[in-house]
């Protein structure tokens, strides 16, 4: 995998005129893991939208390789895979569509590495099937599919554990240590205590 | 400073033409309206009840029909399609589309773009269809249709893309959808009297083509910035 760095210096993050965080520094090499943990209400879920680029810190600045969002931004897309409190999913559509058009959108990966995924994360008996009956958890593990797909070096994941069983947050767990492994890094936010196996996670806690 | 060389490599990375975007994106709009048929028929129902509704409570005399069929048909047009734009870009925003939208590295425009064209295909082109049968009722002959198919499908537009700003400035909003009407209804006037004028015009055997290229003008004026518009109304609507 390609060098890379990402780094958030000085941030500070506003939400509905309330300051939550100032001041945040975070550096993130490859293969390294970060893990933000704090109560609900404290930031988090802000923190990790200003990471990703879709909200404009109200101080200091995000960088992708040494340059700024927004300039960065294409770069930076394309190298970052986000995962959101919602999955993006449309009800219409059957799950194989969804991740297609994803796919598509992307990276344009072969339906061979599709299906692989899709089995992966256990729902490819559904696959074509509407994802309107899915439950939380398979939209879940939906969402993780894109991530998978996206071949991105900086994962953004905001609470990946929520809604998935216990063999889902193991799968997620041996997800995000095979990323590592390979040279790319993740940042997620999860408010419970989380231990990944052969991963040396760096825990930032803060308080509300 | 490793930076720029590093970039320069990974900036190699596949990224989709605008073009390809635009196919992309516009394909998965139109499945998804073939699968919520209710999408394109709830405008559709909508202008036929309006449009129905008039000779009943006016009058049923050809003269008056004729008199006030080109405003009738025009203004039905332009509140139906109304109808599907407050869910236009909200649900994207609910299930979480937009984000990834806004974040998959390709051209925000040319998404816009394929999403305004999607809704004109699924709420604006079946009411124009469907304005040329209502015509024939409010006894505006043949010799109208071409002028009144034109103005309307570049009117209709013209509302999609306009409303498409309004949308997408609303994103988020509870109730949008009168917010929407009041954004975009004003804005609508110059091409409403310019189309209405066009048909008028063409119904007593007057030349039509003045008023018909205004409309086509500041349909292209919409068509074009619009886009942009709404690309930079989503990006603010996110934080």
């Amino acid at each position: 995998m390609t060098r890379f760095s990402f780094e958030v210096r000085d941030v500070s993050v506003q939400r509905g005129g309330r300051t939550l965080l100032t001041g945040f520094q975070l550096m993130v090499n490859p293969g390294e893991v970060v893990h933000l943990v704090g109560p609900n209400g404290c930031g988090k879920t802000s923190l990790m939208r200003v990471m990703a680029g879709l909200v404009t810190p109200s101080a200091g600045a995000i960088l992708w390789c040494d340059q700024s969002l927004p300039s960065a931004n294409t770069v930076f897309q394309q190298n970052m895979a986000w995962l959101g409190h919602h999955a993006g999913l449309k009800a219409d559509l059957t799950l194989r569509e969804n991740i297609e058009f994803d796919n598509a959108l992307r990276r344009g990966h072969s339906k061979a590495r599709l299906d692989e995924v899709l089995n992966g994360l256990g729902v490819s008996h559904r696959a074509d099937v509407s994802a309107r009956g899915l439950s939380a958890g398979q939209r879940r593990r939906l969402a993780l599919a894109r991530v998978l797909l996206s071949d991105a070096r900086l994962w953004l994941l905001d609470e990946p554990f929520t809604n998935l069983d216990s063999a889902g947050q193991a799968y997620v767990r041996d997800l995000i240590a095979q990323h590592a492994k390979s040279g790319g890094s993740c940042v997620f936010a999860a408010h419970q205590d989380i231990a990944i196996d052969d991963v040396e996670l760096r825990r930032l806690e803060w308080a509300a | 400073m490793k930076g720029a060389p590093r970039l320069l490599e990974q900036a190699a990375e596949p990224i989709l033409r605008p073009v390809d975007t635009f196919r992309t994106v516009l394909g998965r709009e139109l499945t998804l309206a073939y699968r919520r048929p209710a999408d394109f028929l709830n405008p559709l129902f909508f202008f036929l009840v309006v449009t129905s509704l008039f000779p009943v409570a006016i009058s049923p005399l050809k003269e008056t029909l004729m008199l006030i069929g080109p405003g009738v048909l025009w203004i039905a047009v332009l509140l139906s399609a109304l109808l599907p734009l407050s869910t236009h870009y909200g649900q994207d925003f609910d299930d979480g589309t937009l984000e990834q939208y806004l974040l998959s590295g390709q051209s925000l425009v040319a998404i816009c773009i394929a999403k305004t064209v999607a809704l004109w295909l699924v709420a604006g082109l079946p009411l124009v269809l469907a304005s040329l049968v209502v015509a024939s009722s409010y006894g505006l002959g043949p010799t109208v249709f071409a002028t009144l198919s034109i103005t309307l499908a570049a009117g209709s537009y013209a509302l999609c893309a306009l409303g498409a700003v309004a949308a997408a400035l609303t994103v988020g909003m509870q109730r949008a959808s009168a917010l929407i009407a009041l954004l975009v209804l004003p804005l609508m006037v110059p091409v409403l009297i310019f189309g209405t004028q066009a048909v008028s015009l063409e119904a007593t055997n007057m030349v039509s083509k003045g008023p018909m290229y205004l409309v086509l003008a500041v349909t292209g004026l919409a068509a074009t910035l619009c886009p942009l518009a709404t690309a930079a109304a989503l990006r603010i609507s996110m934080e």
